[in-house]
């Protein structure tokens, strides 16, 4: 694996892993915890490079993770 | 300058609040109830002869020296084991008194070697004292009677010597070994005169002695000496200052000969520690005059070139060039900085300073990104601020101590010293961790329960005690209505009731008996007080952050906050964690845990800095080091880290190093950072600067200044020279100017000044209008955010799991002789305890593995292999095998994989996969780290190589 496919795993890895944390509270309540805690402590370049990959096909976004990534994008 | 010595009343005045009133030598004083009358004299001053009483300890009245005579009373009572009263009058002083007295010394020197003039305490015998205030002149027995003045000599402990002919058996050092320490190694053996001290049979160092220093500081003669003192004479000024090892952040007198350290001695007005201390503040200071201190400014084109010594104008100079020339070349996020929690707080302050407003980003982060940071995160979400809630002190009251994740008798001793005590006071515990740590069972110590949950289960864990006192009615109702967010509550509680977190459900997952869970759960919703406290156990896992909010729930849950005596209380790692978090170390926070998207926060901010500050957060150490890898960062100033050591899948931090063009290492030593480092800036030890430390209970402590810094300058300095070569312009004068803007621009520091924290010793924040005298115990009244909120933690099983290739746990942690990284301790005596890493593996798995004790055996995980010897302890469980971290050469993190805290970044450093064999050779990593150990650390000086 190149080692830009590993950042990209790795970033796919780490939202997964904050939206199935997130993930118990209602469902509204959790998209927008998932996006508020990404915009509150992932930089401006990894919140792009994610909403990217989600342009992209999102291979291995789970699908709570996938609609706060929309949220970043507007 | 002078030698401090704090009042000693012989016994300790007592707490109540009822006074008496009792007349002493003519003169009215008045104390507490249930204060001696030995402490009421000291009290007004006046000191009676005493051996066998100190006010570190009870009462003993065995030395018959402090006789006083009492209106109304028959014979001479000791005075330290007889309660003051109201109306009593007692006289300290007549003829009888005297007579009784110099009988006394009489029979104490007729047994004593008269060699005063040669003895290491002379200047510093309470004896000698004592045989002046009688007035000894002769001795009527002689001195040819049978004595102990061939008694032997125990020098095996590295720090101290025990020399039994000079020992009067008043049993302050075996009262101090149990009532101080609570460790119990020493005892008098034999009866009458063949009584003496003895260490269990064996010498000190093959003892249960841990070297706390308990019983030499308590020893009122030469009988137990530090070697320093027998080495170099007594001191002859001191000054107060901080201790740089963990988070308890002892008070040390440093006491000196010049600018040379002739010992630290615990000090009794520290409201941290109140007199006492471990192996490391007291003995393990040798390293900050080490062979190995590098102490001139380095810098190399590249890391496979030696290192050329340059001036500190000529570093800051070429430094500051390459952080210019990367950020033209590469953006403004191309650099970065790690501040470290072995600074001060001013010296983080100016560093995340230099990242902000220097390098235009916020790309500055702090190790405790590697320990605490779900601490921050956790308690910020349910209390509001990111903050243990007690003082130490509060312990005292706990009825039941909920321990998790925490050794605190290796880790933190002098708080564990002061939970036993409370512990053998009749408090109950409760231990949750895998292995059977010393709290488990000691010496007067047994824990209620203990819960041995597997490594990564704690959520589950927390869960199922909750959904038992959720169940079983057992809530704090009154305390919820009134404290909390009530729907959040009610969310919770439904969450928390689901049969899916009970105990019996979870059995599976955490490995422990739902009987003891549902009894541990009872006990803590039941027993009175209580109070949590946690370590790295808890944090460095991928739920970290739930188990501290878990924690918070437990606590809000049965109403276990906002006095004294319970809470959730961190047990930090290092000596400033908390300070280097207060200080705006996170890449998305000010200081006071504001977030830099906040507009009147950064105003403010820009305001008195005079630029425009990003509105963004920056990266975290492993965003850093990804992005490294990836190609987009390229310059890093590491301030005191060692992350080369200390993080995670050391393979990808050296892979990340290596990518960058110009890394900036400070330190007091080359350490393995160092070897991929371009520009290395030498440090200076805590004895060799001003500033404060915050520690666990978030006490802000004065560090002072007992000798000049080896390099010329203090670390705060070195980062102002830097900035200013970068243009960036930072002028303080003193540390005391940092603290001031930090008050200006930190609410929660707003009353800090050095003025006041001379007046008052110290303080903990929040310090402000609201609390001029600081805040022992927060969310008294209202929680930090206003109402506490319960947050769901639903448990998320770790992505790192044992199988068939791995199917033993690692999990890591710290040992009593040995810090951290190892950098400080490694370089003293200390490595007679703990001279290189073990491997800890229970007799089943050991067996079937054919491992014997200390073999070499192979430790695998999915992303690498190390080799070290093995240890085999049934204080493990069979499944799980456990090592510490600070000998480099060990490579623990070689086998520690990228896992990490959901909401952090904190790296599971306590769960990874591994499979355990015999072998005969080092691993492939080990055999490059030895080389390049050489061949990256080599300096172009006359006289060659430095090793780290």
């Amino acid at each position: 694996m190149s080692s830009a496919s590993r950042h990209d795993e790795k970033l796919v890895r780490m939202a997964n892993q904050i939206a199935e944390n997130l993930g118990s509270q209602a469902h509204d309540d959790a998209v927008a915890a998932v996006a508020e805690h990404l915009r509150a402590f992932w930089t401006p370049k990894m919140r792009r490079q994610l909403v990217d990959l989600a342009a992209a096909g999102g291979e291995g976004l789970e699908p709570l993770t996938r609609e706060a990534v929309r949220r970043l994008a507007v | 300058m002078t030698l401090i010595k704090e009042v000693d009343y012989g016994t300790k005045l007592a707490a109540s609040a009822t006074m008496v009133t009792l007349t002493i030598d003519g003169e009215k004083v008045t104390v507490p109830q249930g204060s001696s009358v030995m402490a009421a004299a000291m009290s007004m001053g006046t000191a009676i002869p005493r051996l066998c009483a100190t006010d570190m300890l009870d009462a003993f009245g065995s030395c018959r020296l402090c006789l006083v005579e009492i209106e109304g009373r028959r014979g001479a009572p000791a005075s330290c084991t007889t309660p003051a009263e109201e109306g009593m009058v007692v006289h300290t002083q007549n003829a009888r008194l005297a007579k009784l007295r110099k009988s006394v010394m009489e029979l104490y020197i007729s047994d004593h070697p008269l060699d005063c003039l040669t003895c290491p305490a002379n200047g510093d015998c309470e004896l000698q004292d004592m045989a002046g205030a009688v007035g000894l002149r002769d001795v009527r027995y002689g001195y040819a009677g049978a004595n102990h003045l061939d008694g032997a000599k125990d020098e095996s402990n590295p720090y101290f010597a025990f020399d039994e002919s000079k020992c009067i058996v008043c049993s302050r050092c075996v009262r101090a070994c149990a009532e101080v320490q609570g460790t119990f190694a020493l005892t008098i053996q034999g009866r009458g005169f063949d009584s003496k001290v003895s260490s269990g049979g064996v010498d000190f160092l093959s003892s249960e002695c841990v070297s706390c220093g308990a019983c030499v500081q308590a020893c009122p003669t030469a009988s137990l000496t530090e070697k320093s003192i027998i080495e170099m004479g007594q001191p002859e000024h001191s000054k107060v200052t901080t201790c740089a090892y963990c988070g308890v952040g002892c008070s040390f007198k440093a006491e000196m000969q010049g600018e040379r350290v002739v010992r630290m001695v615990p000090y009794k007005d520290g409201k941290a520690n109140e007199g006492h201390s471990c192996v490391k503040g007291r003995f393990a200071y040798g390293y900050a005059t080490s062979k190995d201190r590098i102490t001139s400014p380095m810098i190399r084109a590249a890391i496979t070139d030696p290192w050329r010594e340059a001036s500190w104008e000529e570093a800051f100079a070429h430094a500051a060039r390459e952080f210019q020339r990367i950020q033209a070349k590469y953006g403004r996020d191309s650099v970065g900085a790690i501040t470290s929690s072995r600074c001060t707080n001013e010296e983080v302050f100016v560093m995340q300073k230099l990242v902000r407003a220097g390098f235009g980003n916020n790309n500055v982060d702090t190790c405790a990104r590697v320990c605490h940071s779900p601490t921050g995160y956790g308690l910020k979400m349910a209390f509001g601020t990111s903050a243990g809630t007690q003082d130490f002190k509060s312990v005292e009251k706990a009825d039941v101590i909920l321990l998790i994740g925490a050794n605190p008798t290796d880790a933190h001793p002098v708080f564990a010293s002061r939970m036993k005590r409370r512990l053998r006071k009749g408090a109950k515990l409760i231990v949750a961790d895998p292995r059977r740590i010393d709290l488990v069972k000691s010496p007067h110590v047994r824990a209620a329960c203990h819960l041995p949950l597997l490594p990564g289960s704690n959520v589950a864990m927390i869960n199922a005690l909750a959904h038992v006192i959720v169940t079983e009615g057992l809530v704090n109702e009154a305390f919820v209505r009134e404290r909390c967010d009530l729907a959040a509550f009610e969310n919770w509680a439904r969450f928390i009731a689901d049969p899916v977190n009970s105990p019996e459900a979870v059995e599976a997952i955490t490995g422990v008996a739902p009987a003891d869970m549902r009894a541990a759960a009872r006990l803590f919703a039941t027993g009175g007080n209580g109070a949590i406290y946690y370590g790295l156990g808890v944090t460095e896992h991928s739920q970290g952050s739930t188990m501290v909010m878990g924690m918070a729930n437990l606590a809000m849950a049965t109403g276990n906050l906002g006095r004294e005596g319970v809470g959730v209380n961190p047990l930090r790692g290092q000596n400033n964690v908390q300070g280097a978090c207060d200080m705006g170390s996170f890449p998305h926070e000010f200081s006071g845990y504001r977030h830099v998207s906040d507009d009147a926060t950064r105003e403010m901010f820009e305001s008195l800095w005079g630029v425009t500050l990003d509105r963004e957060p920056g990266m975290r150490i492993p965003n850093m080091l990804d992005e490294a890898v990836a190609g987009g960062f390229k310059g890093i100033y590491v301030q005191g880290e060692d992350i080369a050591q200390s993080d995670p899948d050391t393979q990808h931090v050296v892979g990340g190093l290596e990518a960058m063009e110009c890394v900036i290492v400070q330190d007091l030593f080359l350490n393995e950072t160092a070897k991929y480092a371009h520009v290395f800036f030498p440090g200076a030890s805590f004895l060799e600067k001003d500033g404060t430390f915050t520690n666990a209970e978030r006490r802000i402590n004065r560090v002072r200044r007992v000798m000049a810094p080896m390099a010329g300058l203090a670390d705060w300095e070195v980062t102002l020279g830097f900035a200013k070569a970068l243009g960036v312009d930072m002028r303080y004068d003193h540390p005391s100017d940092i603290m001031d803007e930090i008050a200006r621009l930190t609410p929660t520091f707003r009353n800090v000044s050095y003025a006041k924290l001379e007046e008052l010793g110290s303080v903990q924040w929040p310090c402000n209008e609201a609390a001029h005298m600081g805040t022992p115990v927060m969310h008294v009244d209202h929680f930090v955010r206003g109402k506490g909120r319960f947050m769901l933690t639903q448990f998320v099983p770790t992505q790192e799991r044992a199988g068939p290739l791995f199917p033993l746990l690692l999990t890591t942690g710290r040992i009593l002789s040995q810090y951290n990284v190892g950098a400080q301790t490694r370089r003293t005596l200390n490595n007679v305890w703990h001279g290189q890493d073990m491997l800890e593996i229970h007799p089943f798995d050991a067996e079937s593995r054919g491992i014997r004790e200390g073999d070499l055996v192979a430790l695998t995980s999915r992303i690498g292999e190390v080799s070290l010897r093995a240890t085999i302890t049934d204080r493990m469980q069979p499944g799980v095998v456990y090592t510490t971290f600070h000998h480099p050469e060990s490579g623990a993190n070689v086998v520690t994989t990228d896992h990490s805290d959901w909401a952090t970044n904190c790296p599971e450093y306590k769960v990874t996969a591994v499979q355990v064999r015999r072998t005969n050779y080092f691993s492939s990593w080990q055999d490059h780290d030895r080389e390049t150990g050489v061949s990256l650390r080599r300096i172009a000086r006359e006289g060659a190589d430095a090793a780290e």
